[in-house]
C-alpha cells in the first residue's frame, strides 16, 4: 500500500502516468487545468514530454500524432473544449489511434457554470463526432476510482485501437480522498507486428497491430476511407462497409469484455438505482438508508458508458419493478435505459450545478416503495 | 515524375491525381529531388499534410511514413510526432487554405515555438478540391466561387506573417523557378527550427478559367510575369512592384 491524498484531478495524472503516458498536449479549461499542471511537473521528473498548445483542437491532434510516433498520449478538458475536439475523435477512430480524453464535466450548456458540476457530456462523448464509430467512455466515482480509470482507460484503448474517454465530473476531479498507488496493476503494451497490414485483420471484428513512425514501416494513415494498408479508397462501397463495420464490431462485438459495473443489493430488490459517476455515492448513501429500513431495494453502478450496458439493463429491468436514474442531466443515461429495460423507468434529473444530495433521491425513491 | 525518382515513390502508386497544368507535381518532383540529392533516408522521414489537393503531394506517393489528418491541422499532428520521436524529420506539405486559413492559428503557434518542422505551403489562392472558392491568399478583385464580383479583402502575405511570428527559414518560390525552389527545400531540410517556404503553384483547372487565364500556358507565364526576384525588386519603384509577388529568402536560416 502506498497511501496518498489526491484530488481526482491530481489521481488521473498520476494514473495516466503509471499506464505509461509520456505524451500530453492540452489546453486550460476549468475544472480539468490541474491534470495538465500536474503532468507538467511529474513529466520532468519521468521523462515525459508536455506541451500547453494553442487550443482543443490543436491538443488533441499532436496527441494523435505523438501516438503514431509511438507514444501512449493523453489530453484532458472540459465540456467546451471537449466540443473542440470532436471532429479528431473521429478521426482516431477512423485511423484505430489509441489516444485517452479525459473530460472533466461541467455545468453547461456553452461556458455554463465553469466552476460547477454537471455530467451532460454523456451522449457528447460518443455522438460527437460524424459518422457512425465507437468510442470507449469510462466513469469513476471516486478518487481511487479516477486513477484506477485512467490506467484502464490506456489499457483499452491500447488493447483496442481505440479514443478512450474518462468521463469524470468537477466535482470528482476536486474532492480528495486518500488513495492506494501501490497496487499491482495491469499494463497493455501497443501489440506491434512488423510488416502486417495496419488497418486491417481477417477477422470481421478483429484489432490490427500497430507499428509506429520511424519503424520503417512506410505508414499510410488517413481518415479518408482506406483499404488495410492504408490506400485511400474514397469511392468503393465495399471498403466503406467493410471498415467502418469492423471499427464499430471491435467494439461492440467485445463489449463484455470492456463493460464493467458494481451490482449492490440486486438479490431481492424491486425497486434498483441505476446511476454513475458522482451521483453514484449519494445513490449508493440512499440505497443503504433505505435498505436499514427493510425496503427492497438495490443499485447497478455503471463504470463503462459506452458502449451502453444493455444486456445487463435487460437483465435487470426484466427482474425489477422500477429502475430509478438520478443524474446530473435531462436524463441522458436514462433515455439510454429505456431502450433496453422490460419495467418502468424513472428519470430524476438535477441540473443546477450542484451534485444531488442522499436526501434528495431517499425523498424521490419513497415515491415508488 | 522521372524513373530516376521512383524509388521515393510508395509501390502501386502510378499516378498523380492532379488536373492538367497544376503545379503541385513539379513541387512533388522538387520535394523528392531535394530529399535525393541530400542523400536523406526516407524510413527517417515522416510527411504529415492536411486535406486539399497539396495533402496528396506525399500520401500515398512518398514511400515513407505519412499521416494525412483533418482539414487544417497538419501541423500541431506533425508537432506531437515530432516532439515525442525527435529523430524523425519532418515535412509538413499542404495547400494554403489548409495550412493558412483553417490552420492558421496552428501555422503562428507552431513559428512562435521555432519547432523543427519543414512547412512546404502550395499555394494556388484558391481552394481547389472543393471547387474554387475564395481563401486567405487569393488576390484582391479576384474571381472565385464565392467572390464573382471580384475578391473585396486583401490576401495574407505568409511569408510576412510567419516571419513575424519567429519562424527561423521562411522563403517564397513559385514553381517556374524549379532550381531555385529545391536549392531553397534542400536549405529548409538541413536548418533547425521553425522553416517554411510558400511555393506558388498555378491551378488553372479551379482559378484560372475564372480569372482569364483559361489554359495552363497561360497560367505558367502569368505567373513568371507576376514573380520578381527581392534583388529585382529592389530596383523596382513602389507602382511597378504593384501586383507583383516577390520571391526569394527572406530569413537567412541561421537560429
Amino acid at each position: 500500500m502506498v497511501a496518498c491524498y489526491l484530488s481526482g484531478n491530481e489521481a488521473i495524472a498520476e494514473g495516466a502516468i503509471r499506464a505509461g503516458c509520456r505524451y500530453y498536449a492540452g489546453y486550460p479549461i476549468t475544472p480539468s487545468s490541474e491534470i495538465m499542471e500536474r503532468i507538467s511537473v511529474r513529466f520532468n521528473e519521468v521523462g515525459g514530454v508536455f506541451i500547453q498548445m494553442e487550443d482543443e483542437i490543436a491538443s488533441i491532434c499532436s496527441v494523435i500524432g505523438a501516438s503514431w510516433a509511438g507514444a501512449k498520449a493523453m489530453t484532458a478538458t472540459s465540456g467546451p473544449g471537449f466540443s473542440l475536439m470532436q471532429e479528431a475523435i473521429g478521426y482516431a477512430a477512423m485511423t484505430e489511434t489509441p489516444i485517452v480524453i479525459v473530460d472533466v464535466q461541467r455545468a453547461g450548456p456553452s461556458t455554463g457554470q465553469a466552476t460547477r458540476v454537471a455530467s451532460g457530456d454523456i451522449m457528447q462523448a460518443k455522438w460527437g463526432s460524424s459518422g457512425d464509430y465507437q468510442v470507449i467512455v469510462i466513469c469513476p466515482w471516486s478518487v481511487q476510482e479516477a486513477y484506477d480509470q485512467t490506467i484502464n482507460a490506456f489499457n483499452l484503448a491500447e488493447k483496442y485501437r481505440v479514443p478512450v474517454v474518462l468521463l469524470t465530473e468537477e466535482a470528482i476531479g476536486h474532492l480528495r480522498e486518500r488513495i492506494d498507488i501501490g497496487k499491482d496493476v495491469e499494463i497493455f503494451n501497443r501489440r506491434k507486428k512488423p510488416g502486417a497490414a495496419p488497418f486491417g485483420t481477417e477477422e470481421r471484428d478483429g484489432v490490427p497491430p500497430m507499428p509506429a513512425f520511424g519503424e520503417g514501416e512506410k505508414l499510410l494513415v488517413t481518415g479518408s476511407t482506406h483499404d488495410s494498408y492504408g490506400f485511400r479508397k474514397t469511392d468503393d462501397p465495399v471498403v466503406q462497409e467493410k471498415l467502418v463495420s469492423r471499427l464499430n464490431e471491435k467494439i461492440i462485438n467485445n463489449r463484455d469484455k470492456i463493460i464493467d459495473c458494481a451490482k449492490y443489493y440486486l438479490e431481492d430488490a424491486r425497486v434498483v438505482v441505476v446511476s454513475y459517476g458522482f451521483t453514484a455515492r449519494s445513490s449508493l448513501f440512499a440505497v443503504e438508508m433505505l435498505r436499514k429500513e427493510g425496503r427492497k431495494i438495490g443499485m447497478l453502478r455503471l463504470k463503462t458508458l459506452w458502449p451502453f450496458p444493455d444486456g445487463l439493463t435487460t437483465d435487470i429491468g426484466a427482474r425489477a419493478e422500477v429502475l430509478f436514474v438520478p443524474e446530473m442531466n435531462r436524463g441522458q443515461v436514462a433515455g439510454e435505459i429505456r431502450k433496453y429495460a422490460s419495467c418502468g423507468v424513472v428519470s430524476f434529473t438535477q441540473t443546477n450545478g450542484e451534485v444531488i444530495y442522499p436526501e434528495t433521491i431517499v425523498q424521490e425513491l419513497r415515491r415508488y416503495l | 515524375m522521372a524513373r530516376d525518382m521512383e524509388q521515393y515513390l510508395r509501390p502501386g502508386v502510378t499516378r498523380t491525381p492532379f488536373c492538367p497544368g497544376c503545379g503541385h507535381g513539379i513541387l512533388m518532383g522538387l520535394i523528392l529531388r531535394a530529399i535525393d540529392e541530400l542523400g536523406l533516408n526516407m524510413d527517417e522521414m515522416l510527411f504529415v499534410s492536411g486535406i486539399g489537393c497539396a495533402a496528396w503531394i506525399p500520401s500515398p506517393h512518398f514511400n515513407a511514413d505519412t499521416l494525412h489528418t483533418l482539414h487544417g491541422r497538419a501541423i500541431p499532428a506533425a508537432t506531437g510526432a515530432k516532439l515525442f520521436n525527435p529523430k524523425l524529420r519532418v515535412m509538413v506539405i499542404s495547400g494554403d487554405g489548409d495550412l493558412a486559413d483553417i490552420g492558421g492559428n496552428h501555422l503562428i503557434h507552431a513559428a512562435r515555438r521555432n519547432i523543427d518542422l519543414t512547412v512546404i505551403c502550395a499555394s494556388n489562392m484558391v481552394y481547389g478540391m472543393t471547387g474554387g472558392q475564395v481563401c486567405c491568399t487569393t488576390s484582391t478583385g479576384a474571381f472565385t466561387q464565392t467572390t464573382t464580383q471580384g475578391n473585396p479583402y486583401r490576401p495574407f502575405d505568409l511569408c510576412r506573417l510567419v516571419i513575424a511570428a519567429g519562424a527561423t527559414y521562411v522563403a517564397r518560390y513559385s514553381v517556374t523557378q524549379p532550381f531555385a525552389l529545391k536549392a531553397s527545400i534542400k536549405k529548409a531540410l538541413q536548418t533547425n527550427g521553425f522553416c517554411f517556404i510558400e511555393v506558388l503553384s498555378p491551378c488553372p483547372t479551379q482559378f484560372g478559367r475564372r480569372n482569364r487565364l483559361d489554359t495552363p500556358v497561360e497560367m505558367i507565364k502569368a505567373l513568371m510575369d507576376k514573380c520578381v526576384t527581392r534583388k529585382k525588386a529592389e530596383s523596382l519603384s513602389p507602382t511597378e512592384l504593384k501586383d507583383k509577388i516577390i520571391t526569394g529568402e527572406f530569413t537567412d536560416g541561421v537560429d
